[in-house]
């Protein structure tokens, strides 16, 4: 079985759920005695594409056409088909990022492949191949077994961790020919916040719910988060009354993600927000009444106003860092 | 006098919206034989939240006559009390391909073949169902019929040739334009869910649900076995006086920071 990572780019860097599925795939590739291709698609300087050896990328790939400057995922799935084909890679590991997402299915309908999405463990190769993924909006796991020739696997976020794992590393350019009719889709327009940490990658994530009362009193979350390099959350209804943009909903039907560390202020803990963030993996609860749900799923929690309790943990962040 | 008629362009556009049939997102998730099936006892199923997103959209996209909504569910027999809510909101017609649905890679090719025989502007799906498949659907379909495919969108407008749709990127948003046939998975934002009055639950029993019989094609995987994650250890509390504490233990203790 030889292995394919496809290496996401945005405005031509790499970020650290990239780092991870190279990690992850090159965990494979060793089970499995093979060397690991990574493919990158648009303009990433060769010195960041070197940077993949670092984490087990033997070969980079590079497509660097112009039309192929910005993520379509039409044409990005072709493109990492015949890319497969050529090196005769049978398993494609890809992020389960927004674009994973749009791009993972494609992939797999093109080589045939069974797919798993939102991975969070590695294949057991015991008699097939099966691998761990979060179903039921993280409310419980699958275990998919794969009888395809082809595979393909989208990794979570923060699932795998990166690993360093330096090998020499020689960068290819690689130029398939791109069919007009893959490229109907056309990017008009990117807004991207560079300052602020992505919610989907975040390692740590404070989030705030109804308790807060107004989004006039999210100074302190933004303070919480920016002292400890977090990302902000919040739940559904919090973003429904516009106090938060809907990017930050999570839960069943917000984003499900699974930090290290999820920081809750003033959210009840309802059974569709916490399907969301119970998979973090250590939970801190600030609430008022004692017996909101939260707490049955928290390690750490703090019964106690908000108002009083998060400006505490803010002075104390602060003496902390010194 | 020179009347100047404006040079109206008949339009009739014609959506598909894929709906899936969910266990209520209040659930709580059991498994049974050996932990291999979802356990459906006692379970509410209702339509996929994200698709009820997409179905409004779509209506209110063909509003005034513009053009006409059909759904589809890959589903058996027992799917069709969703259906009809799907109709009650205020679909058109439904369509059932009839066979329970295996995987994102059965469903999505089920729905890709209904779509080539009949000619629709757009396809419209849920960005992913609260079940188990996860994100995949639209994409295949798109990958099935070679045309566009948008995934998690969160924001449609359709000129009767171009569609200008927003989708949600890592900290922020894209921009895209198609013209042409495309597919598109719906999150919160595109549409505020629209509820079923009283004469569109009435319509609904009469509106026109067709029956179809899946089309074979081979399986690339399946499910083996479901597992709940493991019951977290008790919550550690920590008196509101002593708040700063928690700093300490998040660095020492649970070495998160
Ligand atoms: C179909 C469906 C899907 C849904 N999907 C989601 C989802 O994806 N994500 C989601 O979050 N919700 C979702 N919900 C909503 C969910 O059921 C809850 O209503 C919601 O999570 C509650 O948000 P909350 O905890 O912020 O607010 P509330 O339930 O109002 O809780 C506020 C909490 O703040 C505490 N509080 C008040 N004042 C203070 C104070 N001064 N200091 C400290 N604590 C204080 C209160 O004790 C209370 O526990 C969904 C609902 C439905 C029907
Ligand atoms: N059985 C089904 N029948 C019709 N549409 C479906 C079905 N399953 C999924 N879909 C559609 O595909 C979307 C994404 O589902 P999934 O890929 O399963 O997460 C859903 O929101 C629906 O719009």
């Amino acid at each position: 079985m030889s292995v394919l990572v496809y290496v996401e780019q945005a405005d031509g860097k790499f970020k650290k759920s990239v780092f991870e599925a190279v990690s992850y795939a090159k965990a494979i590739a060793d089970n499995q005695n093979t060397s690991l291709t990574a493919i990158s698609i648009g303009n990433v300087a060769e010195g960041d594409l070197k940077e993949l050896g670092k984490y087990g990328a033997s070969k980079i790939l590079n497509v660097a056409a112009d039309q192929l400057k910005n993520f379509v995922n039409q044409a990005y799935a072709s493109v990492i088909a015949e890319a497969a084909k050529k090196e005769g890679a049978n398993l494609i590991v890809l992020s389960n990022s927004f674009s994973g997402k749009g791009l993972a299915p494609r992939v797999a309908v093109k080589l045939k492949a069974g797919l798993v999405d939102g991975a969070v463990e590695m294949p057991n190769f015991d008699g097939g191949f099966s691998v761990k993924k979060t179903a039921f909006s993280g409310k419980a796991f699958a275990i998919t077994s794969l009888t395809s020739e082809n595979k393909v696997i989208a990794l979570n976020p923060n699932a795998f961790g990166v690993k360093e794992n330096a090998v020499d590393a020689t960068v290819e350019n690689f130029s398939p020919e791109i069919k007009p009719t893959d490229l109907t889709a056309i990017v008009k327009e990117i807004v991207r916040a560079t300052n602020k940490i992505s919610l989907p990658d975040a390692e740590l994530v404070v989030s705030a719910g109804r308790g807060l009362k107004g989004p006039e009193n999210w100074g302190m979350i933004e303070e919480l988060a920016s002292l400890l390099g977090a990302a902000t959350a919040c739940s559904k209804p919090v973003s429904d009354a516009d106090w938060r943009p809907h990017s930050e909903h999570v839960g069943q039907t917000g984003i499900a993600i699974s930090p290290n560390l999820y920081i809750a202020i003033g959210i009840s803990g309802a059974i569709q927000h916490l399907a969301g963030v119970s998979s973090s993996k250590v939970i801190v609860v600030i609430n008022k009444d004692p017996e909101a749900p939260f707490f049955k799923v928290a390690d750490y929690g703090i019964v106690g106003d908000a108002f009083e309790v998060v400006p505490k943990i803010i002075a104390a962040l602060k003496a902390h860092k010194g | 006098m020179l009347v100047l008629l404006p040079l109206i362009k008949y339009i009739h556009m014609k959506i598909l919206v894929c709906i899936s049939n969910v266990p209520d997102t209040t659930t709580k998730i059991t498994f049974t034989n050996d932990n291999t099936q979802f356990n459906t006892a006692g379970v509410q199923f209702i339509v996929n939240p994200y698709d009820e997103i997409a179905l409004s959209r779509a209506i209110e996209l063909c509003e005034g006559g513009k053009g006409t909504v059909t759904v589809i569910n890959v589903g058996e027999v027992a799917t069709e009390p969703t259906i009809r809510k799907a109709l009650a909101i205020g679909a058109d017609d439904a369509v059932r391909v009839n066979a329970a649905p295996r995987d994102a890679y059965f469903t999505a090719f089920q729905i890709a073949e209904y779509a080539k025989a009949n000619d629709f502007d757009m396809i419209l799906c849920g960005r992913e169902s609260i079940d188990y498949n996860g994100s995949q659907v639209a994409a295949m379909i798109g990958e099935f019929l070679d045309i566009p495919s948008i995934s998690i969108i969160k924001k449609l407008d359709f000129d009767g040739t171009t569609a200008t749709i927003e989708r949600e990127i890592e900290g922020g948003k894209e921009v895209v334009s198609v013209t042409g046939k495309f597919v598109a998975s719906c999150a919160e934002g595109t549409a505020e869910a629209k509820i079923p009055n009283m004469r569109g639950i009435m319509s609904a029993r009469t509106k026109p649900l067709t029956v179809v019989e899946a089309v074979a094609i081979d399986e690339l995987g399946k499910v083996t076995k479901f597992e709940t994650p493991a019951p977290r250890g008790a919550v550690k509390l920590i008196p509101a006086e002593n708040a700063e504490n928690l700093i300490g233990l998040l660095h020492s203790e649970a070495k998160v920071i």
